[in-house]
């Protein structure tokens, strides 16, 4: 689905993606994990494209990105932020997105599950940290494409919206799609990735199934793994 | 980008701020009339209001829109929209709603009084598209400036700098200039110093247009001199859309390589 090759970004003298190579299969839920500053979300921006790579490429099912827009119809991105142009609607908001892409959607069940029905008609200033979020996920899963992409999804959600992302993200696999996520919450790893890939320092530190990871590291639990990996880094 | 530019615009249209900026216009324009009771004395006491506040008003409101919907460009970027495409739509529609509330909050008043059974209305129709030219230009600037700098007091500082030199600093300097060379011809010099601020350029232009040759100065005079009414008019023009397209384009070729 996606292929990387030596791809390498510095913001100024800070080197955050160190030549990374990659290759993410279709049909799979793959976590992005590294601590702090490791490069997860300006690896995730640079396939979408807001990140400009200094060097390397990126395929998209085998097309280069460099300078593309079109490629973007088969993304779906939830940010890590939820903020939005203050004076708008719910509505608005969701009818612009749609405006913007011309596909097919179906957001009413979305509306629905995650209970914003009573705020379609409010401005988006006015919602809650939490509810834009879900605002947010609406929008991101609101479309049928191919590729879904989303940086520390759970951030700001209460338990039962939680549960809701986490059921949705199982059925869209299920369908076939490909999902990327970036996140420190363990758990929502161990429930639902195929594949880890860890990334310390701007490079890929490991890539491969879960148990294996634990195999390799801790056995007990991927915390411990990961806590055991940035120890022998002497890295904290 | 005509997508980007209809929603951005009704998200300005409604907001507070477009309405007191509305406000403060046609408030001003009003008691204008009301107080000196002459149409084209009260359109130059507007013209002063208008030359040093347009620019000031599209500054600070370029450089806080673009901040502000910092976030919203990247939930855009990430849609399959051309990035020249969101930037321009974000330019066009905050340029056009403040220029909309300026038209509307200076035009009405003289509506009303009766500008449209008077010889004025051309002079008020360029000095109204002279305030257009100069929200496009100084939102285009702070853009730019908003662009460049990721540090928000930084980027305001600079944008405010920038308004300030060119409102105010300049025609100092100007001055100075004048004084320090006058035993030397000139008269090019100044002619040149002119067309390089927007500002002095829009005041030179509605200043020929109404055909005062008192208020004209220094530099409206060498102006007039050097090109006569109607060519003088045309070339500030003419500098006045240069002056628009280029921190609109400097705008567009950062945002382009920018990283989010």
């Amino acid at each position: 689905m996606i292929t990387i090759h030596g791809l390498k970004k510095a913001f100024n003298s800070n080197e955050v993606l160190k030549g990374i190579e990659l290759e993410i299969t279709a049909g799979k839920i793959t976590a992005i994990l590294g601590p702090n500053g490791s490069g997860k979300t300006t690896l995730i921006k640079s396939i979408l494209g807001m990140v400009i790579p200094d060097e390397g490429d990126i395929l998209i099912r085998q097309k280069n990105i460099k300078n593309q827009w079109n490629y973007r119809n088969e993304i779906s991105y939830l940010p890590q932020i939820a903020r939005f142009p203050e004076n708008l609607r719910v509505t608005e908001l969701i009818s612009m997105i749609k405006d913007l892409r011309a596909e097919s959607t179906d957001e009413s069940h979305l509306i629905e599950i995650f209970g914003l029905e009573e705020y379609l008609e409010k401005k988006l200033r006015n919602l809650s940290g939490g509810t834009r979020q879900k605002v947010n996920v609406v929008l991101a899963f609101m479309y049928d494409s191919p590729l879904i992409i989303m940086d520390e999804p759970t951030a700001g959600l209460d338990p039962v919206a939680l549960l809701h992302l986490k059921a949705l993200i199982i059925s869209e696999q299920a369908k076939g799609k490909t999902l990327l996520f970036t996140t420190h919450i363990m758990g929502l790893v161990e429930e639902l990735a195929d594949e880890i890939i860890f990334l310390l320092e701007g490079k890929i530190y490991f890539k491969g199934e879960l148990e294996e990871m634990k195999s390799k590291y801790d056995p007990a639990s991927l915390e411990k793994s990961i806590a055991m990996i940035l120890e022998k880094e002497d890295y904290a | 980008m005509l997508k980007i530019l209809k929603y951005s615009f009704f998200d300005l249209i409604r907001s507070r701020w477009s309405l007191i900026y509305f406000l403060f216009y046609f408030i001003s324009s009003i008691s204008l009339l009301y107080l000196v009771g002459d149409l084209s004395k009260a359109m130059i006491s507007m013209m002063n209001i208008i030359i040093i506040l347009s620019p000031l008003i599209g500054t600070l409101f370029g450089i806080m829109y673009y901040y502000n919907s910092r976030e919203f460009i990247e939930l855009l970027l990430a849609q399959p929209v051309r990035r020249t495409a969101i930037f321009a739509g974000q330019y066009f529609g905050l340029s056009i709603s403040l220029s909309l509330s300026f038209l509307l909050g200076a035009g009405i008043p003289f509506v009303i009084y009766g500008l449209f059974r008077s010889a004025e209305i051309w002079n008020f129709g360029v000095l109204l598209i002279s305030g257009v030219f100069l929200t496009f230009i100084f939102t285009g600037f702070s853009f730019m400036i908003a662009v460049r700098n990721e540090n928000r007091i930084k980027g305001f500082g600079i944008a405010i700098l920038v308004w300030l030199f060119l409102a105010v600093i300049y025609d100092g300097l100007f001055l100075l200039s004048l004084i320090i060379f006058q035993d030397y011809p000139i008269e090019k010099l100044a002619l040149v110093l002119t067309v390089f601020n927007p500002i002095d350029l829009s005041r030179i232009l509605v200043i020929l247009k109404m055909d005062i040759s008192a208020l004209l100065g220094y530099t409206g005079a060498v102006f007039n001199k050097f090109f006569g009414t109607q060519a003088g008019m045309l070339l500030s023009l003419f500098m006045l859309t240069i002056w628009t397209v280029f921190p609109a384009l400097g705008f567009l070729y950062f945002a382009r390589k920018k990283d989010f």
